[in-house]
């Protein structure tokens, strides 16, 4: 690490530490991908993820020779682990967008040095997502019949189906943020060209920098496309979760069939996100020394998000249980119930405790101020979210209409294996990412030195 | 969630039950009874309280093993296949179409399928040659149309591969030469000695045919003995009808007569001789529709709850001792016997004032009947008290006995044991059955068989009885061979083959004919000359050529007759043997398998049995209080999903462990074990599965008996059911029923609150269903539950097997399944069965979510379900609140086996993996007529269409047609008042309407 010794603690309300110079951000953040050494931390965690990865790559095989039989689906149970999985990494996904985009189009500056990696665990998390949709059919290599392209059956998608929107939100949601991610990355990408020693990285970086050699034209050009792809992506941000929302609440299954569940994801996948955002963050800053970048201003600002969209979510669970019981439906009284007191119980009363109890300690500023205790408190979140699915999705399932189908769903190993898999998959490419490509933007982190501020005080 | 389980307060919570008896409160086992806290307390742990664990997968040992016994046949084949010689094979087109064969049309044969020895018609469909389908024989007076479970399934017993194929002398293969010229040398001894040594053990035997040959064979060998063994055969009938009128007969009745009806312990609506008829006799006097207005009343008295006492008015909880007393005391009242007015047990005697009152105000339109498990005096007090009410010849009628040889076959049997201990049988030729594993457990057969020097056995599977046989014949199926048999009421079915043996088998026909003057006659030549001789009059070739045709021989019932009863018939009523702190055992043929002959039929063993919905397995069953005493109970309530526990059963010396299964309706003190399970060489499917009570059952106690001890143990086992789950709402309304007088005072009474929304709410136009618009009527009124739909239905529609494991994980494949619910008290709730195929909705909820359009709507309301289009999101099935939809998990259906390939029918797809599927008012059928109509330039007739699970309905429940047409059965049925749609508020209109189940209850005995 370059002249660490310059660089002062960051002051409580600073985001970033005084005494970064262009050149130190450049170094601290270039040398985390151009050093020699790969550090203890990352073998492990990169080790970890290859591992899991290849465990996923068993249970799809199985999966592909059996069946879908290998999990633990069922009459009336017929969505699982997968549907579950799917809505979770997509939501994770969602705070990488708001971000980047969001967050940009209204000016938080804090955001350029958290987006570039948030950016890329929402790829990564959508990648993990993408998976679910294609594994879960029964015969998964007829996939591309949800597309709707030219064939000579003269059959297209039913466009009635939520199942079909999903197609269009996800494939749509993926393209505009690995462009943006991308294009964003430009920049940096020609940085690294410049500073490696390594020959084919010199080659490799230059391939992906496509030409860029920071003129003013190029940075004009450049600052365009970046606000329209955050125009672009900032609907996304909205629609990708909503209309995940619809599979369910199109659906008549009570539990699933009601219209307050778009913003009730929406707000529970920037919720899941902001707790991925933290729980990848906290410990790459100590590991990478990147204290004075990611300060704890950013954790302070992502906790609050997480406390307010947390507190969006609670709404909707008393929401919930208050329609449920003033519909005076005997189907959807009996959802509710069953949730609270059914086989699913256990899970019902751990995400509560996960999502409601657990983020009100971050009302206070000195949680959301210690690192170690926000790590925690998102990795409680991220639980509380999966179980917030696994529970809309299966206890709705296992007991709707007529007592005489009802059944319960028990995951199976290749449940757990695929799940646990998809994590691996994430780990494996996101640390893949930390070391090849800078995990925060550095050309944006440099604006807010205060001497590009000088700059642009002069020019206007 | 509290930790600890608490013991459940059973008094306490039926106590709450009988106080609460208004009020339709249905609930579908005995979780449902929410309302005390111990029972919420079990509500809570119904399920296994880590909701997501590390289940066991597929992959287990046991699962891998059914799995490969349902989808691995294949390997075995291969072996298999390479004994067998291949027929030369020639391919050519027809010079000249056999006259009516036309490729892809089937062709229907009258043929006759036996149970007991008694025969039922049939017509067996025929698609170029291959049986695929039976159905019931419209004009057979023992079928009426109707077919059973195990007719359905018997196609598939044709086709199995686990068939004994091929003949063997220990263990060698041979061929019938040597088989016969061994025979021949035996019988060239034998011959000098008038044929002493010679035995031959059968099953029942009722087939005139072979009576001559027994008749021929007893003159050439005049010593030689006839032994005929059925396990679950009518002996307390036979027994009972010498005690009343000191002769065997055979008894029928005709319930289209009867007002009044008294079931004691008999399941006459589901088996037996002639239920199929009694069935659809019983329904139609139950059928509030069309201006009639009456019901007949049944009351039935039994241990444990049958599709019988499901449809009772009155069903009387007593055990199967205890029914005599009710007899006795039925009897009393009626003034034909001198005994007890009031005994120890008041329940026996509360309704018998009302029941007699009702009796004699029916006289002569009355019936009593005695069930075959019940002792002879039982049967004894029933034909007293018919004669007394006058109603013999009016609704009972008696006839000559069906058996050739009518005899004790347990005499025989015993008489047989001692011939064989005394070393006298040479040759013994035992014809069908499993006598090995069948036989009173005392008796030791297995062991004592082998005392004969040769032993032949010929059988359709390898069985427990072949393996201690020298020689192993493979037997023919009966849609393999020639044969006839006689209904039951005496009338000759005759017995057609479809197709050629499959294998080298032979009938029994044949075999007795081996020991005849002429050798090898053909099977066909054998029954074609007896007949010929026994036909009088002319043109004998068009007599024999309508008679097959028919599949019955006309006017050949037996002259009934009227036997008088015997003088000192009804003495006193014995002793009864005292409980003792003991338990009572009873032992019933399994409602799946029978007595193991069908352990095997992949189809019956997943048939879900009626009331428990059990499937692969036999339990101990008792009631919810017994098991409670034994300290089983809490924990059996989570049926299904955990393991139920183990008892150790103790009797007379014997112990067996069992799982216990606890059942609503079931009398107390009592275990329930259904015989046919725990086979050990029944074939890849059957054996091992369960555990076999014929090691209890001995000669003195065949149906039930005092003296069970039971107690818990260790372990605990899993059980396959296809429905485990309870709560009911009142609200929910998925049954709709009342009482006959409430219904006809107001009809609306049965609606308590339910309606649909009303059709204009909408703001899209109506969509027109021009032409047709299918729809379907399923009357509640009539349903026994019998379940022979779902196998007709699979049989149809070549739905796969899945095995014990995946049922248990909730895949089983039926399109149409019979929910059951119970409604009322623990002890002795109301039964009510319903059968759900899909409901064709208008408003789908499935169509609208399927991505890939694999599911639609026709223009006939149907709706389609496009196998080829599908995906396997498996939305659909999520979205259907009928949860009528079928999801092939894996590659259910087997595509190997060559036999099973000529199982399906060629008229509907097998699925493959990941597709969904489900009912389609089997589409086919429809299609067929469709375009039969349209060439002949006419719409569809009325009835020209029936679906399978229709066609098969011993009692019309379920009526199919046209609703666009006001004339038809369908239209009309809906627009009877007690026409309700199964959740119609959630506006999915279904095509499936159901018609109101009611009862006829004596307002005596509810007061």
């Amino acid at each position: 690490m370059p002249d660490e010794t310059q660089i002062a603690e960051p002051r409580p309300n600073e985001i970033i530490a005084p005494g970064y110079t262009f050149g130190t951000v450049t170094d601290q953040i270039a040398s985390v991908v151009l050093t020699g050494k790969t550090p203890g931390f990352w073998l492990a965690a990169f080790t970890i993820g290859f591992a899991l990865l290849m465990l996923f790559l068993l249970s799809v095989a199985v999966l592909l020779a059996k069946g879908v039989g290998v999990w633990g689906i069922r009459t009336p149970v017929m969505w699982g682990f997968a549907i579950t999985n799917f809505v979770w990494w997509i939501g994770i996904g969602h705070a990488g967008t708001l971000i980047s985009a969001i967050l940009l189009l209204l000016n938080q500056r804090w955001r350029n040095s958290i987006n570039r990696f948030a950016e890329a665990m929402t790829l990564f998390a959508v990648a993990c997502a993408g998976m679910f949709p294609l594994l879960h059919l029964g015969r998964p290599w007829l996939f591309y019949w949800l597309f709707p392209y030219p064939n000579t059956m003269n059959v297209q998608p039913q466009f009635r189906s939520p199942l079909v929107w999903d197609v269009f939100a996800v494939s749509t949601y993926a393209t505009v943020s690995l462009l943006f991610w991308y294009v964003g990355l430009m920049p940096d990408l020609a940085t690294l060209r410049d500073r490696t020693q390594s020959r084919f990285a010199r080659f490799a970086y230059g391939i992906l920098a496509m030409g860029w050699r920071g003129s003013a034209r190029h940075w004009s050009v450049y600052e365009t496309a970046s606000l329209l792809l955050a125009g672009l992506a900032t609907p996304l941000v909205l629609s990708v979760h909503t209309v995940v929302s619809f599979d369910f609440t199109i659906a008549i299954v009570p539990g699933w069939h009601s219209t307050f569940f778009p913003p009730y994801f929406v707000a529970g996948a920037i919720y899941s996100g902001f707790a991925m955002v933290l729980a990848l963050a906290i410990p790459l800053r100590s590991v990478y020394g990147l204290q004075g970048l990611i300060t704890d201003k950013h954790l302070d600002n992502c906790g609050k998000v997480m406390l307010a969209t947390g507190l969006i979510v609670a709404y909707a669970y008393i929401l919930e249980t208050f329609t449920a019981w003033y519909s005076g439906n005997v189907f959807e009284e009996a959802a509710i119930w069953h949730r609270m007191t059914g086989p699913y119980a256990v899970a019902y009363w751990a995400l509560l405790t996960c999502n409601i109890v657990a983020p009100q300690f971050l009302w206070i500023r000195k949680v959301r101020n210690t690192p170690v205790l926000l790590f925690i408190a998102s990795i409680v979140v991220l639980i509380g979210m999966w179980l917030e699915r696994f529970v809309i999705i299966v206890s709705s399932l296992a007991q709707d209409f007529l007592p005489s189908s009802w059944g319960i769903f028990q995951a199976t190993r290749w449940d757990w294996a695929t799940y646990v898999g998809t994590i691996g998959l994430f780990l494996f490419l996101f640390f893949a990412f930390i070391r090849l490509l800078p995990m925060i933007s550095i050309f944006e982190v440099r604006t807010l030195l205060p001497q590009a501020k000088v700059e642009e005080e002069v020019r206007s | 969630m509290p930790s600890e389980r608490k013991k459940l307060d059973l008094a306490a919570v039926r106590a709450l039950l009988n106080g609460k008896t208004n009020g339709r409160d249905y609930w579908r086992n005995l979780e449902d009874l929410a309302s005390t806290p111990e029972f919420e307390e079990l509500m809570e742990r119904e399920f296994p309280r880590q909701a997501i664990g590390w289940s066991e997968d597929e992959d287990s040992v046991e699962g891998r093993r059914n799995f490969l016994k349902m989808m691995g046949a294949s390997l075995a084949l291969a072996g298999l296949t390479a004994c067998t010689r291949q027929p030369t094979e020639h391919i050519a087109p027809y010079v000249r179409q056999p006259e009516e064969l036309v490729p892809g049309r089937p062709l229907f044969y009258a043929t006759a399928t036996t149970l007991n020895g008694v025969a039922t018609g049939v017509l067996a469909e025929s698609h170029e040659g291959r049986p695929t389908k039976i159905e019931g024989n419209p004009e057979h007076p023992g079928s009426l149309g109707a077919a059973d479970a195990f007719m359905q399934a018997s196609v598939l017993t044709m086709y199995d591969p686990d068939r004994s194929k091929t003949l063997s002398y220990n263990g060698e293969i041979r061929g019938w030469g040597d088989f016969f010229s061994t025979l021949g040398e035996i019988l060239a001894v034998q011959r000098t000695k008038s044929g002493a040594g010679i035995r031959i053990l059968t099953e029942t035997i009722t087939s005139p045919t072979m009576a001559n040959q027994i008749a021929a064979i007893q003159k050439l060998y005049p010593a030689a003995k006839f032994h005929q063994w059925e396990p679950a055969g009518t002996h307390s009938a036979r027994a009972g009808a010498t005690q009343a009128f000191g002769q065997p007969v055979n008894t029928y009745y005709d319930l289209s007569k009867a007002n009044v009806i008294v079931a004691l312990d008999s399941d006459f609506l589901a088996s037996g001789h002639g239920s199929l008829r009694y069935a659809r006799q019983f329904s139609a006097r139950r059928r509030v529709q069309g201006g009639q207005t009456s019901m007949n009343r049944l009351y039935a008295v039994e241990p444990l709850p049958s599709s019988t006492g499901a449809r009772a008015d009155h069903r009387l909880p007593l055990r199967a001792n205890d029914i005599e007393e009710f007899a006795w005391a039925l009897a009393t009242n009626l003034k034909v016997a001198n005994g007890p007015t009031k005994g120890e047990n008041w329940d026996i005697y509360k309704w018998i004032p009302g029941i007699g009152k009702d009796l004699q105000q029916n006289a002569g339109a009355s019936l009593v009947i005695a069930g075959d498990y019940q002792p002879p005096i039982v049967h004894a007090l029933a034909h007293a008290m018919n004669e007394k009410l006058g109603n013999v010849g009016k609704t009972v009628f008696y006839t000559d006995p069906l058996e050739v040889n009518a005899q004790d076959q347990l005499a025989s049997l015993q008489d047989l044991v001692k011939d064989l201990d005394a070393g006298a049988v040479d040759l013994l030729l035992i014809l069908g059955g499993n006598p090995a594993f069948n036989a009173p457990v005392e008796l030791g057969m297995g062991d004592r068989l082998q005392k004969a020097h040769m032993r032949a056995h010929l059988s359709l599977y390898d069985d427990e009885t072949s393996e201690i046989c020298q020689w192993r014949l493979p037997e023919t199926h009966y849609l393999e061979t020639w044969g006839d048999a006689r209904a039951f009421d005496g009338t000759v079915t005759l017995q057609q083959p479809l197709i050629q043996p499959l294998y080298e088998g032979r009938s029994a026909l044949q075999l007795l004919q081996m020991l005849t003057v002429d050798p090898e006659a053909s099977p066909y030549a054998i029954v074609k000359g007896y007949w010929g001789s026994q036909h009088k009059g002319a043109d004998f070739e068009n007599w024999w050529r309508k008679s097959v045709h028919d599949g019955l021989i006309a006017d050949s019932a037996l002259p009934t007759k009227t036997p008088a009863l015997h003088g000192g018939a009804i003495s006193s009523p014995s002793e009864k043997p005292k409980m003792a702190g003991k338990l009572e055992v009873i032992f019933r043929p399994d409602p799946s398998i029978y007595d193991g002959r069908f352990a095997n039929n992949g189809w019956l063993q997943e048939l879900p049995k009626p009331v428990t919905k059990i499937t692969w397995d036999n339990a101990a069953i008792m009631s919810p209080a017994t098991a409670h005493q034994l300290g089983v109970l809490k924990e059996t309530l989570n049926a299904g999903d955990e393991g139920v526990p183990m008892v150790e059963l103790n009797y007379r010396g014997r112990t067996i462990k069992a799982p216990v299964w606890a059942q609503p309706g079931q009398v107390d003190g009592c275990v329930v074990l259904h015989l046919g399970y725990g086979r050990t060489r029944a074939g890849r499917t059957g054996t091992g599965m369960g555990f076999n009570p014929y090691g209890f059952r001995t000669a003195n106690a065949l149906w039930h008996d005092v003296g069970l001890i039971a107690k818990q143990t260790s372990g605990s086992y899993e059980i396959a059911t296809t429905q485990n789950d309870h709560v009911l709402d009142t609200r929910r309304q998925i049954i709709q029923s009342g009482t006959l007088a409430e219904y006809l005072k107001d009809p609306e009474s049965i609606r308590a609150g339910a309606e649909g929304p009303p059709r204009g709410l909408t703001m899209y136009p109506e969509w027109k269903y021009e032409g047709y618009a299918w729809g379907m009527a399923i009357d509640l009124n009539a349903c026994t539950g019998c379940s022979a739909c779902i196998a007709a239905c699979q049989a149809e529609n070549n739905i796969a097997v899945v095995g014990k494991d995946q049922v248990r994980r909730g895949r089983a494949m039926h399109w149409l399944r019979v929910d059951s619910y119970y409604h009322g008290g623990v002890n002795n709730p109301e039964i009510h069965n319903q059968p759900v195929p899909c409901m064709q909705c208008e408003n789908a909820p499935c169509e609208l979510v399927c991505p890939v359009q694999a599911t639609n709507h026709s223009a006939e309301g149907l709706n389609d379900m496009v196998y080829n289009r599908c995906v396997g999101t498996r939305y659909c099935s999520n979205n259907c609140p009928y949860k009528v939809r079928r999801f092939n998990f894996y590659l259910f259906s087997d595509y190997e086996t060559p036999s099973l390939k000529l199982l399906h029918n060629p008229d509907v797809t097998v699925r493959s993996r990941g597709v969904m599927e489900k009912c389609t008012y089997c589409v086919q059928r429809i299609n067929h007529a469709k375009i039969e109509a349209e060439k002949e330039g006419r719409t569809v007739r009325e009835g020209e269409i029936q679906t399978a699970c229709q066609a098969t309905c011993p009692t019309e429940a379920i009526v199919f047609g046209d609703t666009n047409d006001p004339n038809s059965r369908v239209s009309k049925m809906k627009a009877e008042k007690l026409n309700y749609g199964l959740l119609a508020d959630l506006n999915t209109r279904p095509r499936t309407t159901y018609l109101a189940s009611l009862r006829n209850p004596n307002p005596e005995l509810e007061a």
